[in-house]
């Protein structure tokens, strides 16, 4: 087995809202901005389209919260429901993580988004709109100070503010991210499972097996 | 108490139940292509793992191969042929089926699946792309993954899964003129937003389900991932069942006959209960047409622009504000007689060969309006061919469309051949997000028939006016 995964356990950090709903993975990685067939270099093209005020030139936005002090450094995402939606290219997680996300905060998920999130070490956290949205507030009054606390053993997300919110993760998700396994090592100590299962399944739908 | 279909699929493909909803998978069927297909066969080749059943794999190249006439390896995309020649290479040292570039059976990768018998009903089938989930038409249980999930399903042919909440979407009624498929799953994003099955597996049923033809049906699963949904299954019946006889990939014979004996029985049970119920009237439905930036930003054809001083609550006014900035329209202004620069046809919604024969009738004795760039990309080689051989690609020609080489094409922007800034499109494809189809480009969502009528009134025209 091989450890392919930083892992997660506890993380503080100012937290970065941006607060739209509905943010799609086209706008977290434009598909001109993976360029190579590789899981590297994508960062630069995070958000491109929002981040640039000339995307080709690299010109930064200064109104983008991602490039102001001190939500650049932020390593958690505050947003919108359904983050995450659309397209299924996992180069939305590669460039989040590249830059330095470790943790997106939001009321839902895009499901694929959500699954490639916690392959790839960066924790996905589902808490109430209302919630989302006080941590907002207090995430742009954002002095350096502000840093908000999650602690993935206990479920929880600590506002700077005082009082701990849990959170839901389902026991496996926690454990690839506790753990930084590999799932597909994981997955091989069934192996006499699945050779089970499709021996008799070979018997039952013979029409599947080409 | 009785299971749904999405149980009945589920049950018959666990391995291992992990415990807290979490189930070992069964994967019949893993599909490639060559823009994140690439990436899953390199990492696998890394780990220094390798694919288990490579028979059972399959590839195509359609996001990143250009559409224009004499194509080759070489893409308008900058870097483009690295993808093409890395998963040429990968997919031949694996040693799975890859549909090339010149092979008539290329094509956009869920048409070519459906149309080559490698879905089947009742199948797992998962593939590093979204849309995936079209092939729930076919009842299947199929849904789009990560690359990583991808690398997992091609070493192991399993997948661990978090089990989905239910939903069935029941549409019953009559379609009235005009009115399609695309139509009846706008309508529902409309209605429920683009969140609306988050969580959720959904199940189309009802007597409209039923009363569409097997392609058509394609088109309202390809839309569940813009509803948010897991996947969207339907349940198979003669329609489908025939719909698959003689495919190439298809069982024959005896095995046909056990196949068939056993898809009769994908349905769910008649005590069966779902976590969400959603029923729609399809004589409801009037053509739809998209205004804004998401799915659900869903207008009737004559209809007008919202207000978003009207808007349900503050996420979604601040989402329409934003969304009529980019798309420069105007609360109020109604939404048909807004002037394009481009219709495009095309894409895994919507760009089958019964689509195509819709366009035909409507662009019928017309042309396409001056200034306005018309492009039909049919979804496959095999659409193509079939196309050509009924005279679609010389009607359409006639009428100042645009003919393509099969493949995603203008679907969406990869740095290759867009749409220009800010220019207005309408589209029969599945995603109007900001920047999607091009730079600023300002995409419409219709059906390929308003597509047409659009594209020869040089502004969003409603089809049922044109006859």
């Amino acid at each position: 087995m091989t450890l392919t995964m930083r892992k997660f356990t506890t993380l503080s950090s100012v937290a970065a809202p941006i607060m739209r709903v509905n943010i799609d993975t086209d706008a977290i990685i434009p598909s001109r901005e993976m360029k190579g067939v590789t899981k590297d270099g994508l960062s630069v093209g995070m958000f491109a389209n929002w981040r640039y005020t000339n995307v080709d030139a690299r010109v930064e936005n200064p109104d983008f919260i991602l490039n102001k002090a001190p939500f650049r450094d932020a390593e958690i995402l505050l947003s919108g429901e359904n983050f995450g939606c659309g397209s299924s290219r996992e180069h939305a997680v590669w460039a989040l993580k590249e830059w330095g996300i470790r943790c997106v905060i939001a009321p839902s998920f895009g499901t694929i988004f959500y699954g490639n999130c916690v392959r790839n070490g960066i924790l996905p956290i589902v808490l109430s709109e209302d919630n989302v949205k006080a941590f907002a507030v207090v995430a742009e009054r954002g002095a350096n100070g502000t840093l908000f606390t999650v602690d993935l053993l206990a479920q929880t997300v600590t506002s700077p503010e005082g009082g701990a919110h849990a959170f839901y993760i389902a026991p496996a998700d926690k454990e690839m991210l506790v753990e930084g396994l590999d799932p597909i090592g994981l997955t091989l100590k069934q192996d006499d499972a699945i050779l089970a299962f499709r021996e008799k399944d070979m018997a039952q739908r013979p029409w599947v097996y080409l | 108490m009785g299971r749904t279909l999405i149980q009945k699929l589920w049950d018959a493909h666990t391995v291992a139940d992990l415990g807290d909803d979490a189930t070992l998978l069964y994967m019949d069927r893993v599909f490639l292509h060559e823009r994140t297909g690439s990436v899953s066969l390199k990492g696998l080749e890394a780990a220094g793992r390798k694919v288990r059943n490579p028979e059972q794999v399959f590839c195509t190249m359609d996001h990143i191969v250009d559409t224009l006439p004499g194509r080759g390896d070489d893409t308008i995309m900058p870097s483009g042929k690295n993808f093409i020649t890395t998963t040429r290479d990968a997919a031949k040292a694996a040693g799975i089926k890859l549909f090339d570039i010149g092979d008539d059976r290329q094509g956009i990768v869920h048409v070519v699946s459906a149309e080559q018998g490698i879905t089947l009903p009742g199948l797992t089938q998962v593939c590093p792309d979204s849309h995936t989930c079209t092939l729930g038409a076919l009842g299947a249980l199929a849904w789009g993954i990560g690359s990583t999930e991808g690398e997992h399903a091609l070493a192991t042919k399993t997948l661990a899964v978090n089990k989905p909440k239910s939903m069935r979407v029941s549409f019953d009624g009559e379609l009235g003129f005009g009115v399609t498929a695309k139509d009846m799953i706008l309508h529902l994003i409309g209605e429920y937003t683009a969140a609306g099955g988050v969580g959720h597996a959904i199940e189309f049923t009802g007597s409209a389900i039923r009363a569409l033809p097997q392609e058509n049906r394609f088109t309202v699963c390809n839309m569940a991932i813009e509803f948010a949904a897991f996947t969207g299954v339907i349940p198979p019946d003669d329609t489908t069942i025939e719909y698959v006889r003689g495919r190439p990939y298809a069982p024959t014979g005896e095995t046909w006959d056990a196949a068939v004996a056993y898809w009769q029985t994908l349905k769910a049970d008649e005590d069966a209960t779902y976590d969400k119920d959603i029923a729609i009237d399809c004589g409801d439905i009037i053509p739809k047409i998209t205004w804004g930036t998401s799915p659900g930003h869903t207008s009737q054809i004559d209809g007008t622009v919202p207000d978003p001083s009207e808007a349900p609550d503050a996420n979604a006014k601040t989402s329409w504000e934003r969304a009529l900035e980019y798309m420069n329209l105007k609360p109020g202004q109604p939404i048909e007689g807004v002037p394009i620069d481009a219709a495009f046809i095309g894409s895994c919604t919507n760009s089958r060969l019964s689509d195509l024969r819709e366009v035909v009738k409507v662009v019928k004795g017309h042309r396409v309006a001056e200034g306005v760039k018309a492009i039909v990309v049919p979804g496959s080689s095999q659409v193509k061919l079939a196309a050509e051989a009924e005279g679609i690609d010389q009607a359409l020609v006639d009428a100042g469309f645009e003919w393509r080489e099969s493949g995603c094409s203008m679907c969406f922007y990869a740095g290759g051949e867009s749409f220009g800034e800010q220019e207005r499109v309408v589209s029969s494809t599945n995603r109007n997000f900001e920047n999607r189809q091009g730079p600023r480009t300002r995409t419409h969502l219709a059906s390929p028939t308003s597509v047409a009528a659009s594209a020869i009134a040089g502004k969003i025209a409603d089809v049922r006016k044109l006859g």
